[in-house]
């Protein structure tokens, strides 16, 4: 199996106008799903038969810094019967990012979308906890954003070196 | 004063100061508090280990802030872990000390510059006695930081207290 065949099934599933495609210089081969289709794909991912995608790897957030002024969310998957992995990155509009949560699908994306919320601000819409995992409750912005300013005090304490 | 206890074989009796009395027994039985927050606790550990042996400075680490005198602070103090370091020396008895060990709890370390989410030293959240560099310290170095710190120790007097002078002075 590879990333054509799952383009081709993905588009026989849904239709064949959606724009699913591949990404350009990935390794693992990637493919691209606009946000509004994410959760599809993922439940026919892994509802499938022939993919079988039952583990997500890992979720990450990525920031393109505000010139390119996009936002982007990438799920690792993992086929363990059919030992296969596959990319799928959604790019998100940076000063409104959201996407739909896929907690009901994988659990493992439960603190991986906090992580990814905390760190740079993505709201997961349908996420059933969506607050704050390593950094304080109190605390002000999402540090890995590229245009982060760390707060003067917290709580008293000074933070700049 | 090590040799106090030869001399109580000695002879009976002896004169000594109060003052001098009061400081043997506390340098004599530092007890530390027993937690880490990153690599440098296990160092820390390695210390209080067989080789190092900190039990031959009296020093039995202790689970608990209420009898423990030293708070070693081993590691990077995150702005998370700030309010619970400061609770834990507040719920010390006195007299009570501190020893910042390694290059993060001293002045943040390699998160310097970018760690938006580390304290740039722990003094700036607790009183500091002792600072011990490295990253991490040996034992030897943390050992080092102790006997500095038994040296202050000896040095204290019941009759003039500092830490009051410097809080009148202060309000002043």
């Amino acid at each position: 199996m590879d990333v054509d065949e799952v383009i081709t099934n993905l588009k026989g599933e849904l239709s064949q106008e959606v724009s699913i495609e591949e990404a350009e210089n990935c390794s693992p081969r990637a493919i691209i799903v606009p946000p509004e289709l994410l959760k599809k794909v993922c439940e026919i991912l892994y509802r499938n038969k022939n993919f079988y995608f039952d583990m997500l790897s890992c979720l990450t957030g990525l920031d393109n810094g505000p010139e390119a002024n996009t936002m982007e969310v990438i799920y690792n998957l993992y086929s363990i019967p059919f030992d296969q992995s596959l990319m799928i990155k959604v790019i998100l509009d940076r000063e409104k990012a959201q996407v739909d949560s896929v907690v009901d699908i994988w659990r493992t994306a439960d603190w991986h979308e906090r992580e990814a919320f905390d760190l740079y601000g993505i709201q997961f819409i349908g996420h059933p906890d969506l607050r704050r995992i390593l950094l304080p409750a109190d605390w002000e912005g999402h540090p890995l954003k590229k245009d982060y300013e760390h707060q003067k005090y917290y709580r008293g304490i000074k933070v700049e070196y | 004063m090590g040799l106090l206890d030869k001399q109580f074989n000695s002879g009976g009796v002896m004169v000594t100061k109060l003052d001098d009395l009061i400081n043997w027994a506390r340098l004599s039985s530092m007890w530390p508090m027993t937690f880490g927050l990153a690599c440098c606790a296990i160092e820390f550990m390695s210390a209080g280990a067989s080789i190092y042996d900190l039990d031959r400075f009296g020093m039995a680490p202790f689970a608990s802030p209420r009898q423990s005198d030293v708070m070693i602070v081993a590691g990077t103090v995150t702005f998370k872990m700030a309010d619970r370091v400061r609770r834990l020396y507040e719920q010390m008895a006195e007299p009570r000390y501190v020893v910042s060990m390694g290059s993060c709890s001293n002045c943040g370390g390699p998160y310097w510059e970018h760690g938006y989410h580390v304290v740039k030293g722990v003094d700036r959240i607790i009183p500091v006695d002792v600072f011990v560099p490295g990253c991490p310290p040996r034992p030897e170095a943390l050992i080092g930081g102790l006997l500095k710190l038994q040296e202050k120790i000896r040095g204290e007097s019941l009759m003039a207290p500092t830490a009051i002078e410097k809080m009148m002075a202060e309000r002043v």
